[in-house]
């Protein structure tokens, strides 16, 4: 069996455990979604009554509600690791440390994904936007891509600083400044769905997003053995 | 292992004098003897502080990401110093960038700040970098604040091309990168002085900031002896 066959065996694995263990408790899930939709509801409180700036503003609140409940969701997703040493115990066990990282990294994924389900629908309700099942679609897939992008560095730091004092700090301020070019092309790429793109911009931002996953997940990848030896 | 207190070389010392030599003269060429930029006229002056500032501060954080590498690679103390030093010497660069960026783009632009992608991404490496020090900041063994700090540097690194790249790639309020052949040569002199002279002071205050950190882990060796059987060389 070669190595990327041991890696995909091993990540599979992790992923099953991980969303075996969220779908038996889903208490991750209902409290990340109901910061998500506290923040949505302050923000089209913020920027309404009027319907015109909340259309204006639904692009940027669906970002940044999806973008706060992410970290919420990724500093969880290594705390069961980090009660009872769960992580050494994983990291003695002969799998690959790069399949323990993408096992990880492709429940984080999946549950923003999850995430994205529900945040939404409820934006499309609370900033008076007109959004058909197509543009429903449309959007849920380009925060699939910003999803895959968030995941990566955002699993290999929820990782490093779930063993720190300042986890609440640390965790934002080292992946939020890191994912500004993909909230940038996320933001950009949901005003262009629900306002229109006569200048075809979409496929730019699009290309943009597919090379931020790429690299990110890749680099992550490669870089997340060094962690677990150190942390362990 | 070598724990004796060093410090940097007397070349080193001697590459910093020779870039405050640099700088001064760079400066004054570029006050009295370069022309003015048709356009700007007189506020165009500050491009060389501006520009060698920028060339260097990327230059930098590709230094912090090579030593960064290196720390990976052989765990070696000194890699880890001489990227802590790195960051921060890029930090300071940075910072002085945007603030002079800030200082031209009022007169010339009407605006001190601007959403635009080259500012954007400056902005990101200054936060990002910071981020990292932060992080090395709540660390206290030094192996594993090695190592995290310098897988954290080389994530962050993936911001620096796009920080030079994102004006040919988007359409920018920031102009794209002028070459010698539009520009005139009294231009282009005291910019290269002055290039050559921030990036010795670089070097110089650099290699400070490692022996500094070097020094720092030895003292704490001296303190706490256990941390002696933990390996890394200094």
């Amino acid at each position: 069996m070669n190595i990327v066959r041991r890696v995909a065996a091993t990540a599979i694995l992790i992923a099953q455990k991980d969303l075996r263990l969220e779908w038996r408790n889903r208490a991750r899930l209902f409290s990340v979604a109901l910061f998500g939709l506290v923040v949505l509801l302050l923000l089209s409180l913020a920027f309404g009554p009027n319907s015109d700036d909340l259309q204006r503003a639904a692009p940027g609140s669906l970002v940044v509600a999806l973008l706060f409940s992410s970290i919420l969701s990724l500093s969880e997703s290594f705390r069961l690791e980090r009660e009872d040493s769960a992580l050494e115990g994983l990291a003695l066990v002969p799998i690959e440390p790069m399949g323990l990282f993408y096992g990880k990294f492709l429940a984080n994924t999946l549950f923003l994904l999850l995430l994205a389900g529900i945040l939404i629908p409820v934006t499309v309700v609370l900033f008076v936007v007109e959004a058909d099942a197509r543009v429903l679609l449309q959007l849920t897939g380009f925060w699939a891509l910003a999803a895959v992008g968030l995941a990566a560095p955002g699993t290999l730091y929820a990782a490093m600083t779930s063993r720190l004092r300042s986890q609440d700090v640390l965790l934002p301020l080292l992946l939020f400044p890191l994912e500004v070019p993909a909230l940038i092309a996320l933001v950009k790429s949901f005003g262009f769905i629900l306002t229109g793109d006569p200048m075809e911009q979409l496929v730019s931002w699009t290309k943009l997003l597919i090379a931020f996953d790429l690299i990110y997940v890749a680099l992550c990848g490669v870089l997340f053995p060094f962690i677990l030896d150190e942390g362990s | 292992m070598n724990n004796s207190i060093s410090g940097p070389s007397k070349f080193t010392h001697g590459l910093g004098v020779l870039g405050l030599l640099l700088l001064l003269t760079g400066s004054v060429m570029g006050l009295t003897w370069a022309p003015p930029e048709q356009h700007m006229g007189e506020v165009s002056r500050i491009v060389f502080v501006h520009v060698p500032s920028a060339w260097n501060c990327l230059l930098i954080f590709t230094f912090a990401c090579g030593f960064a590498v290196w720390s990976l690679w052989s765990g070696s103390r000194k890699a880890d110093s001489y990227m802590v030093a790195s960051i921060e010497v890029g930090i300071v660069l940075n910072g002085l960038l945007l603030v002079t960026g800030m200082l031209f783009a009022r007169p010339t632009w009407g605006i001190w700040w601007d959403w635009d992608v080259r500012m954007t991404t400056s902005l990101i490496s200054l936060i990002f970098f910071g981020g990292v020090l932060a992080m090395r900041a709540l660390i206290d063994d030094p192996k594993q604040r090695a190592t995290w700090s310098a897988v954290a540097a080389v994530i962050g690194y993936v911001d620096v091309p796009l920080i030079y790249f994102c004006v040919r790639w988007w359409r920018s309020l920031h102009q794209v990168q002028s070459t010698p052949d539009t520009m005139s040569p009294g231009i282009v002199l005291p910019m290269r002085i002055n290039a050559f002279a921030i990036l010795f002071l670089a070097i110089w205050f650099l290699s400070m900031r490692a022996s500094i950190e070097r020094n720092r882990l030895a003292a704490q060796d001296v303190d706490q002896p256990d941390r002696l059987l933990e390996g890394g060389t200094l």
